[in-house]
């Protein structure tokens, strides 16, 4: 799992490789349920020592002692902290995580509304990233030295450098108030809400399959900016690690052999030395898509994007506890999930590791 | 001693005791590839740019009680809001404080969080992947499990909780960034640690009887510091913008102190009539968190090659 | 190349602009909301008491007793068409209106009164208390809340307490009338059904709830059969918008009809703004600095008194809180019966330190002020940190959310501490009670509803005079006693009261009759027309 290193160095060396398949595949689900115990320990430990005070979140300032004490007892927070996590942690593997404070639902519900918006989001952000950073990555290592080369540095650069919340809400501003080209924050304008009975939660995708068009615009008007906001931290790292797999193959000697024997330049840099930068992508790719997911919680706010990082942050201020630890649980294993399946893709594709 | 030897050196010229084939000691040796590291470093125009951009910083932060008229947190009800002009150059807040003051004085904050968080993740990632790629076994295993968890942690979210735990401030929001940054440098350590864990110098400290704390301090972390500084200058933009986002969520740094994220959380109300309030201090975070990506571009260049072709 | 990248984003962008650009303004008969409604955590009556979920209930449950849009000063019967008193004043009979019918189509009944009142006492939540002082318990009040016929109820009082208190009490959000047959149908575990009416409604107002995704929107849908007349907007919707920036954009987009958030200088912003305007209504929600008592220094008076002379009221005025906070000084809010409107202290930083000297703290010292995390408090605490700065004493700001604020204050851990306070109903024993009275000062006695427990301020003085207040039936006398008590407070009790919110909402010039009152939870969907 090298491949957990999050900005540079990706995948170059493999620390140990384990002897086969069977094994490996026992291994990562061991760690991953080792992963998912220790994301709850680690939150609910956190969420017992927190100052904010969830009986507090619930009866409100005003309440009397004996309200507010009635609901301490109702929560468990009077009982041992080992048997409230045990308690908490049983009915957890069940894929129970209680309810939800602040929407007075099951978590797992509000998860299940909340995070197919973030999972639209990350996924066309890393598309926009794929799309736009591979050929990016691929001319300035084609052109090194040349003037897009410089452009694509410098713009992967301040991919890396701007604070995104900033840029969301300049772009907010420029591209919603001032020049009135797209739409504004949230997921779409709220006269289509219940048009579409959710079946998956991805809204491009249910409107699309309901073949409710007006919507499906509406609504991609209004990812086109968070998602590009999110899209340029993935652009810049894609850009970037494209750029320097290339170079690597444009300097191998089959590259040199293929040049000699006259192949047009092309063929040799699609064909042959992207080819096998291909395989060495897909752990960029999957990496990127990780950080996005996790990574969305400050694109959310700006955009009042009602996904899993804007819920369980506003969980987090309300002493929403169980939210808390259900969203960051959900998140932790889907990261891990990313890096596994890219993991084992790149030892399916790449014939070195096989 | 050392200074016994630069002396002597002198009568060759420093750069000829520093260019010398046969280094006499280990402190020239050092010294010597220091120097060449830095003979490439400075034809690199990326890195020098972010050398001269990082090197302003400090050099504003130093100099800020000389560079402004206040401490920037002057409040002067009846000026509030004013738009940028000769006397206020990037104009004022809403309590009527100079934006320029408090972006100059605001590089102290940022910078005081690059240096904390460094001193505390360094040693402590140091140590956990050194120690685990050394001894190898069941610590090995076990101090990587918890480096796992930790990795596989939405960092933002975990730094969010703990300063929420903790309570908000400058100085907790320094230890939420250090917890939720030091597992990738356990990582990277430990991957260094286990290349050269059967070198034979290692083997031959361990038959001179050293025990494993000198063996991993004296002979093993060394060799690990040069891709750990790499990785940390280009950290360093990443610990700015998360402390700047931990700010404008208000997790961050208190009022009445002049931080860039806390600054630009509160032009946010003020973003359609007074534009400068928020978007002087996200220039002020763009430029130096580019100048530590430029710095580290640099240093990856002329410290650890390997890491693939990138200038 | 570059010229090529930059032509492809051009057209682009182009494209995008033709196809996205958003249907300018609101449909005709929807009216929208944009508002922080974080704190909306639950929608049952018996327990809603924050502001957002106070407006909600408002619109969709008739109350016992109410205030009308047409005069927002005057108690009315809700649900009750008349209502008589027993000489001794212990005993109230509710005669009930006619012809009320609930969203479901059940005809209201005496039953459904009787029954959401004893509801209230039974389920124990935050707001119980309001009826509770009547010497209501769960054990008691299916005594106490008698049906006498279809059309009657009765209810038994033993507390002395003047009446118009009494009725001013059940124009709170626990007067709100439940349909008992739908929620008894959804009681489970003999919870009344609590869990149920939590995110679903069961009223007779003029609307009701259709949807509610908390930390997005609350869609309402209009009760044709409402007992005022189908309210001319089909649907109302109250679109969580957590940032008074992103209000003021959907606002001036025309995406939402009102704004209710922004802060005093966006509003100043709006001001002459094509299709836009502004209501201003008054408050009654106060804000305040309060001393911990069991600070050494903070408990000595003459310290109290250099700090209310050292804060920079006018300058605050006339600056972040422009337009939106107006001066008052005392603990009842100015524009409601009773209220005492004098304000004598401004800053005068010679006072204070010659104060402070007298004090024996002339040499300043160290203290924490904490307040909430947001717009105008941050403001008003740094401008209170500033000033305590020229008095030589040294404040460190804390920052917190509402869920870590509260629990400290009410563990009487802070020192000093800038919060807001708004009356729980139209009468003055509200926030007498919550300011003056302190009958029991120990830290077992746990009054943590009271604010003057929590800044452990015990003054026999205003305890009894708040006590006696509460009894007077004489109207004249009443309201002389609570302005007396008023007027000594400013002096001489823990807290510098400051300023006294007023209400601003941005809105379209389209939309009209959108009216609002003094309380938190006077606001009326059902006139807004378009």
């Amino acid at each position: 799992m090298s491949n957990s290193d999050t900005s540079i160095g990706i995948g170059a060396r493999k620390i140990s490789p384990l002897p086969s398949y069977i094994n490996k595949i026992f291994h990562v689900l061991f760690a991953l349920l080792l992963t998912f115990i220790g994301l709850m320990a680690v939150t609910f430990v956190i969420g017992r020592v927190l100052p904010t005070d969830p009986a507090m979140a619930i009866v409100g300032n005003r309440a009397s002692e004996e309200v507010y004490q009635a609901m301490r007892l109702q929560l468990g927070l009077d009982k041992p902290i080992l048997v409230q996590f045990w308690l908490f942690f049983t009915s957890a593997i069940q894929g129970d995580f209680g309810q939800s404070i602040m929407t007075s639902r099951p978590v797992v519900e509000d998860i299940k509304r909340f995070f197919p918006a973030t999972l639209e989001l990350a996924t066309l952000a890393t598309l926009i990233g794929v799309v736009v950073g591979i050929p990016f990555g691929v001319l300035a290592a084609v052109h090194k030295g040349k003037l897009i080369d410089h452009f694509v540095r410098v713009f992967g650069l301040i991919g890396y450098s701007v604070p995104i919340f900033w840029l969301g809400m300049v772009s907010l501003l420029v591209f919603y108030a001032w020049l009135d080209l797209l739409p504004g924050p949230g997921r779409y304008d709220f006269y289509f809400e219940g048009v579409v009975e959710p079946v998956t939660g991805v809204i491009l995708f249910d409107s699309a399959m309901a073949g409710e068009w007006d919507m499906f615009y509406n609504a991609l008007g209004h990812i086109v900016l968070p998602a590009s906001m999110l899209a340029f931290y993935s652009l810049a790292y894609i850009s970037r690690m494209t750029r320097s797999f290339m170079l690597d193959q444009l300097n191998q000697e089959y590259v040199l052999t293929a040049r000699v024997k006259g192949l047009p330049e092309r063929i040799v840099i699609w064909s042959h030395a992207f080819r096998n930068v291909l395989v060495q992508l897909i752990t960029v790719i999957g990496l990127s898509y990780a950080n996005l997911l996790e990574g969305s919680v400050l694109t959310e706010t700006v955009f009042a994007w009602p996904g899993i990082g804007l819920y369980i942050t506003n969980s987090l201020f309300n002493a929403d506890m169980n939210a808390v630890i259900g969203g960051t649980v959900v998140i932790g294993v889907c990261f891990v999930g990313i890096n596994m399946i890219s993991d084992i893709l790149y030892r399916l594709v790449d014939p070195r590791a096989r | 001693m050392a200074l016994l030897d630069t002396n002597n050196a002198k009568t060759g010229g420093l750069r000829n005791w520093l260019l010398s084939d046969s280094p006499t000691n280990a402190f020239q040796a050092r010294a010597q590839r220091f120097y060449i590291s830095w003979l490439s470093f400075r034809v690199n125009p990326i890195a020098m740019m972010g050398l001269f951009i990082v090197g302003s910083l400090v050099v504003v932060a130093i100099l800020a009680p000389w560079l402004t008229g206040g401490e920037g947190i002057e409040q002067n009800l009846t000026n509030r809001l004013k738009a940028p002009d000769k006397e206020h150059w990037f104009g004022t807040d809403e309590l009527g404080r100079d934006i320029y003051d408090r972006i100059i004085w605001g590089s102290r904050v940022t910078l005081y969080i690059v240096f904390l968080v460094s001193i505390i993740v360094m040693p402590i990632g140091l140590l956990i992947g050194t120690i685990a790629g050394y001894m190898g076994g069941w610590v090995d295993t076990i101090l990587m499990r918890i480096t796992d968890i930790f990795l596989a942690f939405p960092r933002l979210i975990l730094a969010l909780a703990f300063v929420s735990a903790l309570g908000p401030g400058l100085e907790n929001a320094i230890i939420a960034i250090a917890v939720t940054t030091w597992s990738p440098y356990a990582r990277l350590a430990r991957a260094e640690a286990l290349t050269v864990r059967n070198s034979e110098y290692i083997l031959a400290a361990e038959i001179q009887g050293a025990s494993t704390l000198r063996i991993v301090v004296a002979h093993v972390v060394p060799m690990c510091l040069p891709s750990i500084i790499v990785r940390l200058t280009l950290d360093m933009a990443g610990i700015i913008l998360t402390a700047a986002g931990l700010g404008f969520l208000g997790l961050g740094a208190q009022p009445p102190l002049p931080e860039w994220g806390v600054m630009i959380a509160t032009g946010r109300d003020f973003l359609l009539d007074q534009w400068w309030i928020s978007t002087i201090p996200g220039f002020a975070i763009l430029l130096a968190s580019m100048g530590f990506n430029l710095l580290g571009d640099g240093l990856r260049d002329v410290l650890d090659p390997r890491s693939g072709d990138d200038g | 190349m570059k010229k090529l990248l930059f032509a492809l984003a051009l057209t682009g962008t182009m494209t995008i602009g033709t196809v996205f650009t958003a249907l300018a303004g609101t449909p005709d008969d929807t009216f929208v909301i944009a508002r922080n409604t974080a704190d909306i955590i639950n929608l049952d009556p018996a327990e809603v008491f924050e502001f957002s979920g106070a407006q909600v209930i408002t619109n969709i449950y008739d109350r016992v007793m109410t205030f009308e849009p047409d005069n927002l000063t005057k108690l009315v019967g809700g649900t009750t068409e008349s209502y008589t008193f027993s000489d001794d004043g212990k005993t109230i009979t509710l005669k009930m209106r006619s012809g009320i019918v609930f969203h479901s189509g059940n005809p209201m009944t005496a039953d459904d009164v009787a029954f959401s009142l004893q509801r209230v006492v039974k389920l124990k939540k935050t707001p119980s208390f309001i009826i509770n002082q009547f010497g209501w318990n769960p054990d008691n009040v299916d005594k106490m809340v008698q049906v006498v016929d279809a059309n009657t109820v009765k209810l038994t009082i033993t507390a002395d307490l003047s009446p118009g208190l009494v009725l001013n009490a059940l124009s709170a959000g626990i007067g709100s009338v439940v349909d008992k047959k739908l929620v008894m149908s959804h009681e489970k575990d003999g919870d009344l059904g609590y869990e149920w009416l939590k995110t679903h409604s069961a009223g007779s107002g003029p609307y009701s709830l259709k949807t509610w995704k908390a930390g997005e929107l609350i869609i309402l849908e209009a009760h044709a059969k409402d007992r005022h007349g189908a309210p001319a907007m089909k649907r109302v919707i109250l679109r969580h918008v957590a940032e008074a920036s992103a209000q003021r954009l959907l606002l001036e987009k025309g995406d939402v009809d009102v704004a209710e958030d922004l802060t005093a200088d966006q509003l100043k912003g709006l001001a002459g703004k094509s299709g836009v305007a502004i209501d201003t209504f008054p408050q009654s929600t106060l804000m305040y600095l309060a001393f911990n008592q069991k600070h050494e220094a903070l408990s000595k008076p003459k310290v109290q008194e250099a700090l209310r002379y050292a804060i920079d009221y006018k300058g605050l005025v006339g600056s972040v809180l422009d337009g939106s906070y107006k001066i008052h000084q005392a603990f009842w809010p100015s524009g409601m019966w009773a209220s005492y409107d004098e304000t004598p202290y401004s800053k005068d930083m010679a006072k204070a330190k010659a104060l402070l000297a007298e004090s024996g703290h002339g040499n300043g010292f160290k203290i924490t002020i904490d307040t909430l995390n947001k717009s105008p408090f941050k403001e008003v605490a740094q401008s209170v940190q500033a000033s305590l700065k020229e008095l030589g004493i040294e404040g460190e700001i804390i920052l917190s959310d509402g869920a870590t604020l509260w629990p400290k204050y009410r563990a009487r851990k802070h020192q000093l501490i800038i919060a807001r306070w708004g009356p729980d109903y139209s009468d003055p024993h509200s926030n007498a009670d919550a300011f003056a009275h302190n009958p029991d000062n120990r830290d077992e006695a746990k009054l943590t509803g009271k604010l003057s427990w929590r800044n452990a301020w015990a003054n026999e003085g205003a305890s009894n005079d708040a006590e006696a207040a509460a009894k007077e039936t004489n109207l004249e006398k009443r309201a002389a006693m609570y302005q007396a008590l008023q007027k000594k407070m400013q002096s001489d009790s823990s807290y510098a009261i400051m300023f006294q919110l007023v209400g601003k909402i941005g809105r379209r010039d389209n939309v009209s009759n959108y009216i609002r009152g003094a309380t938190f939870d006077q606001v009326y969907f059902r006139t807004v027309t378009k």
